[in-house]
């Protein structure tokens, strides 16, 4: 890294006259952030990319991309579209009903500071600790699964058995549980700021021209916050959908994207075509393109708002 | 917003305290449940007896401290110490690397602020379980020059903390006039150096400090690439001891949890400490 930090000077200082010399002096300036950037995010970025376009050997080919055609692929990206959506969806609305019980504290009141800051713990830092908490609450040995056990008499409930498949927790549909544990959080800390955006003048305005509470959240707070939420739950999609950790924690095998990434490169199960791992990097990268392009979108809309 | 708060009537978005307290509470319960989950478990002590009474105590806890056990969990001590050496390493990448190019661009190249957002921005888009897929073979690259000790991992990290460290350093530049300020600084006939260090740092304080300790909580929660370039680190040796002594695993995960809550407290309110000045009149420090 440091080498072609310091090779650089040699192509950049032959500008004539000082202030262009300063120029590119200014200019080396970025260079050691640049070096970084291309060596440990557009290298691997387009390596992780690119290796599903390649064979083994290292020709060029797009036959690996069949591996979207294998239908076990098909239901994993499928389950992970659906989990995503579900978890989203679920998410979002919560998340929006805490963001307007919050909308009565003072932003920086003792209240909004823990819940900003338990937010950000569920949603950024949890990942693997989360499913530890959950293997305490709903697996075999569970808070709760014991007191159902116990006290309810339930020896088999969901919880034990699901789908005639074993416990919930370490069945992919399992994983809207632990999931929803940071996409609500993560809705609290990216929807609050459209929703203190609401003015007050906007809600007198309402009241003055004969609106009930009704009125305003059909006519004026909804509109305005729809942009917002909509953009939220598309960020909570991306969220759930690249989130690795926590399932990996809790499932052995393949099932979601992610899963099958890890399941391809420890042990090249048979799809039939090479670097699989890459193409289905590939997949996942062109979805969460597609969705960061509509939230940034929202997220313009939205903003209009927020001055 | 704050003009019609306790009001006998309400006209804007505001819920009625009943409404507010139930929501809260009910949530906050709710999300409670897990965590006192993870709790019990940890006091736990065998398996429940035959008329189901599960005994309680602080025998794993013991366990922890205990000489006797240093052997079985020395993977996880290993795993903590590699993880705050990481920090230590990604945290210089921020100041040394992310810090001086936002300020620079700041100042410089104000026309480039998207472009650099936008790259500070990408880690998202690509998850970490794509980047891994690229992060293997250049760490056999990085291997060779530096060996593959654990705190080469904090390079791929430091990628990966990239839009965290970003948006705090932002937000405060955003609120400060750097450019005016070190021009103010250079025709006072400060050199760069000096304005740069008693003049924009010290106004960029708070922002550089959120960034450090989201950074920390980033890095001791991080364990994608650990996992996949076979690192041992707190969350690889996390799910390592968890199948031989789930109550460790659940212990740490308890003290992890909170350590990273009270971090972010502290960011919190490094936050209000600022936005609630203007409002105060005197005696008024920093």
């Amino acid at each position: 890294m440091t080498a072609a930090a310091t090779s650089a000077p040699a192509t950049t200082t032959h500008g004539v006259g000082t202030r262009s010399r300063r120029r590119s002096a200014v200019w080396l300036g970025l260079a050691p952030f640049a070096v970084y950037i291309v060596l440990f995010l557009v290298i691997p970025a387009a390596l992780a990319v690119g290796s599903g376009f390649f064979m083994s050997a290292g020709a060029f080919t797009l036959a690996n991309l069949r591996a979207f055609a294998d239908p076990n692929i098909q239901s994993d990206f499928v389950s992970t579209i659906g989990i995503s959506a579900a978890t989203a969806i679920v998410g979002a609305v919560i998340g929006a009903v805490v963001c307007f019980a919050l909308l009565g504290a003072r932003p920086d009141s003792f209240l909004r500071t823990v819940v900003d800051s338990a937010s950000s713990v569920l949603a950024q830092f949890g990942g693997v600790m989360l499913a530890f908490a959950f293997v305490a609450t709903i697996g075999q040995q569970g808070l709760i699964t014991v007191l159902l056990e116990r006290y309810l008499g339930l020896q088999t409930n969901i919880f034990t058995v699901f789908n005639n498949n074993g416990p919930l927790l370490y069945q992919v549909v399992g994983l809207v549980v632990p999931y929803l544990y940071f996409q609500v959080p993560l809705m609290v800390l990216t929807f609050m700021p459209a929703m203190e955006g609401l003015k007050a003048t906007w809600g007198e305005a309402n009241a003055t021209l004969g609106g009930t509470r009704f009125t305003y959240w059909t006519r004026i707070a909804m509109p305005i916050l729809a942009p917002a939420f909509f953009g939220s739950v598309i960020l909570l999609f991306a969220n759930s959908f690249s989130s690795y950790a926590t399932a990996a924690a809790l499932i052995d095998q393949g099932g979601i994207l992610p899963l099958d990434i890890k399941q391809q490169l420890t042990s090249e199960t048979v799809v039939g075509v090479q670097n699989v791992a890459g193409v289905l990097a590939l997949g996942m990268v062109v979805v969460m393109i597609i969705l960061m392009t509509a939230y940034s979108a929202l997220q313009r809309r939205a903003s209009r708002w927020q001055r | 917003m704050s003009a019609v708060r306790g009001g006998a009537q309400r006209y804007g978005a505001e819920p009625s305290t009943a409404t507010r307290r139930s929501i809260l509470i009910i949530v906050g319960v709710v999300f409670l449940v897990p965590i006192a989950a993870l709790l019990e478990f940890t006091f736990r002590i065998g398996q429940p007896a035959a008329n189901g009474v599960q005994a309680y105590g602080f025998q794993h806890y013991l366990d922890i401290v205990s000489p006797a056990n240093e052997q079985a969990y020395a993977p996880l001590y290993q795993g903590i110490l590699n993880s705050l050496t990481i920090c230590v390493i990604t945290v210089f990448i921020v100041l040394v690397l992310l810090l001086p190019t936002m300020i620079l661009v700041e100042l410089k190249f104000p026309k480039y602020r998207r472009v650099l957002e936008f790259v500070c921005i990408i880690p998202i888009t690509v998850p970490s379980i794509v980047l891994v897929v690229g992060f293997i073979p250049i760490y056999s690259v990085v291997a060779q020059i530096f060996g593959s000790s654990p705190w080469t991992l904090a390079f791929a990290i430091g990628v990966i903390v990239l839009p965290y460290a970003y948006r705090p350093i932002a937000a405060n530049l955003a609120g400060v006039d750097v450019t005016t300020l070190s021009e103010a600084g250079r025709s006072l006939g400060a050199g760069w150096v000096s304005v740069i260090w008693s003049v924009i740092l010290p106004n960029l304080r708070r922002g550089i400090l959120s960034a450090v300790f989201i950074t920390i909580a980033v890095v001791l929660g991080e364990y994608t690439i650990a996992s996949f370039l076979s690192q041992n680190t707190f969350q690889t040796a996390l799910v390592l001891i968890q199948q031989t002594d789930p109550y460790v695993g659940a212990i740490s995960a308890v003290f992890a949890l909170l350590f990273a809550f009270v971090l972010l407290l502290v960011i919190g309110r490094l936050g209000t400490v600022r936005r609630s000045r203007p409002p105060q009149r005197k005696g008024q420090v920093s």
